[in-house]
């Protein structure tokens, strides 16, 4: 079912406005969005400008085979911030966890949305979306995922994967991946898709993407993995407050030494920030409160495509992620048999040598010629 | 195969092909020069070789005046980037941990920044023994291939260790692949070339300062 305020066509403005949100208060928050987004302060008048025009877009939430970690992060972001505000912006017309409405009225919300807003809506995926024996795994109101994103990707202008599942696979996809579960973009090839990652990701960057989208009528630059590179152009180990320790080689070597009270590198301890791109070291969660790192845990990695399968949470980054201890005792064994038979047989063609061999004298020599 | 998937496989299967090489590799040409024994003296010594041989292992790390006087270069540029090389690989700290997961060994690390000075030392010498090698005409006369290739896939790990160390030229998961992919050539080139000698060094000085000792030679 369409929610009543969907229809009345007003701008985020004028939205704003009758919420009691002053014009000084919306320009700061173009200024805070412009800054977010890396972009020139010369930005925020067009910033405010698209915004103040923009129609609120329909946006389709479709989840799938996930754990509602993405939702609950965007949920976190505690009202009245401006990451909330935006999003109350959008017409947020389909979202079956949030949502109310249940089952077949549920399913009629989307349609609906659907086909009012034909070609503009945003669908915004979170889980990832298994398509072995033809998808039957996972389905909502008997409608198989795949079945559903492809049938709500028709007319979107374009989809947002939001967390590690609907952008890499994520558990889902992790060997031995029981269910063939697929990201998003494996799925759909034809409208543009941008990649939110993360387990879950940080509610500011969710929001920072839409609102690049509200205001540039596109979705913003991405990087080589989908990725937008204005929040995960860098990496947590190059704005990480403890890199410092990392170059000066001090280390934590386990999670109650003296090195991890003082704050130490969390290296040795598993930490994969040099090798993870996002925004979790400098946006920060929970209201810029900290970060996994400050409360003294490693980077997991999640923001990456496989973290599940990149060996153990605690294992440094430098270290091999199979057993290669086997290997080299099985090799170096192996290696000693085949060394002493090639040595033996050696040995013994020389011993037989030794012993075809006589001597030759003169007399010998003489009566042979 | 984008740089997360190139990392996991220089961390994982390409890993264990490189140790099983040259496990195998080392192991096959260790054991077998053991067991091919050294022909047999039938002379009466001169003295015991047990003593003249230790000393021999210990003393040839000293070059003599003669060998010095003739290439200093080489001699001073050879120990810098032999105790260079062990130092980066050995007190590095992430190498430490590779160290500690695979042999469950493990010992203090140096500071990285005095890692990073010496790794760019090392880098150095081991350009200065190159541009010697080429310069000298016996020298040069007397290299092969494998002389080129065994400096190539020593000065590699280095090299791209500080380019990932210091986040360069690819973005990191691709320059860690490559620094360990470096390794792995390392790795695997090892047991075919002169660098056993690494494994055989000390062994070939036993023979060599026994041997003598029983003659009555100095060596």
């Amino acid at each position: 079912m369409l929610q009543p305020w969907n229809k009345n066509g007003l701008t985020v403005a004028e939205r704003l406005q009758a919420e009691g949100i002053s014009r000084r208060g919306f320009l700061k928050f173009c200024a805070t969005t412009a800054s977010m987004m890396a972009l020139s302060p010369s930005m925020v008048p067009a910033i405010a400008r698209a915004l103040e025009n923009a129609k609120r877009p329909s946006v389709i939430w479709l989840s799938f085979q996930e754990c509602t970690g993405c939702t609950e992060s965007l949920t976190r972001s505690h009202s009245p911030n401006l990451e909330t505000l935006i999003l109350e912006q959008v017409s947020l017309d389909y979202h079956h966890t949030l949502q109310v409405a249940s089952g077949e009225a549920a399913e009629e919300a989307r349609e609906a949305a659907m086909k009012e807003n034909n070609g503009r809506y945003l669908v915004v995926v979170d889980g990832s979306i298994p398509v072995d024996n033809g998808g039957v795994y996972s389905t909502i109101a008997g409608i198989t995922n795949l079945e559903m994103l492809r049938e709500t990707a028709e007319g979107a202008a374009a989809i947002i994967a939001v967390g590690t599942c609907a952008a890499f696979g994520g558990i889902g996809y992790a060997k031995p991946n029981p269910t063939g579960a697929m990201p998003v973009s494996a799925i759909i090839s034809d409208k543009p898709v941008i990649n939110v990652s993360g387990c879950p990701p940080i509610p500011t960057v969710i929001s920072g993407v839409l609102a690049h989208f509200l205001t540039f009528d596109k979705l913003p630059e991405v990087d080589d993995l989908g990725r937008p590179i204005t929040f995960f152009g860098q990496s947590i180990h190059d704005r990480c407050y403890r890199r410092p320790f990392y170059d000066r080689g001090l280390f934590a070597e386990s999670f109650d030494d003296e090195g991890a009270k003082k704050g130490w590198c969390l290296y040795r301890l598993g930490c994969k920030g040099p090798a993870t791109y996002n925004a979790c070291a400098t946006t920060k969660w929970n209201e810029g409160t900290s970060f996994p790192i400050e409360a003294g845990h490693p980077c997991l990695g999640c923001s990456e495509p496989d973290f599940w399968d990149m060996g153990g949470f605690y294992q440094p980054l430098s270290t091999p992620t199979g057993d290669v201890t086997r290997t080299l005792v099985y090799g170096v064994v192996a290696g000693a048999l085949i060394g002493a038979a090639a040595g033996s047989m050696a040995r013994t063609r020389k011993i037989k040598a030794q012993k075809e061999h006589y001597k030759v004298t003169t007399d010998d020599l003489e009566e042979s010629s | 195969m984008t740089p997360v998937e190139f990392l996991a496989w220089v961390r994982g299967p390409m890993f264990q092909i490189a140790v099983a090489i040259f496990a195998l590799g080392v192991a096959i040409r260790i054991v077998e020069i053991f067991v091919l024994g050294r022909k047999q003296d039938l002379s009466e010594p001169r003295r015991d070789g047990v003593v003249p041989g230790i000393k021999t292992i210990f003393g040839r790390s000293i070059p003599d005046t003669g060998t010095f006087k003739r290439s200093p270069l080489n001699v001073v540029a050879g120990y810098i980037f032999h105790i260079g090389l062990f130092t980066t690989i050995l007190f590095f700290v992430p190498h430490i941990e590779l160290f500690h997961s695979v042999l469950g060994l493990q010992w203090p690390g140096l500071p990285t920044p005095f890692i990073d000075a010496v790794t760019v030392v090392t880098i150095f010498a081991m350009v200065v023994i190159l541009i010697n090698r080429l310069r000298n005409p016996v020298l040069k006369f007397l290299s092969t291939f494998e002389d080129y290739l065994c400096w190539l896939v020593t000065l590699l790990p280095l090299l791209t260790g500080y380019l990932a160390f210091h986040r360069m030229l690819f973005p990191y998961q691709t320059m860690l692949g490559i620094h360990i992919l470096s390794v792995e050539i390392l790795l695997i080139v090892f047991p075919f070339t002169k660098l056993m000698h690494f494994f055989t060094v000390f062994l070939a000085r036993w023979y060599n300062g026994s041997a003598f000792g029983r003659r009555g030679v100095q060596s």
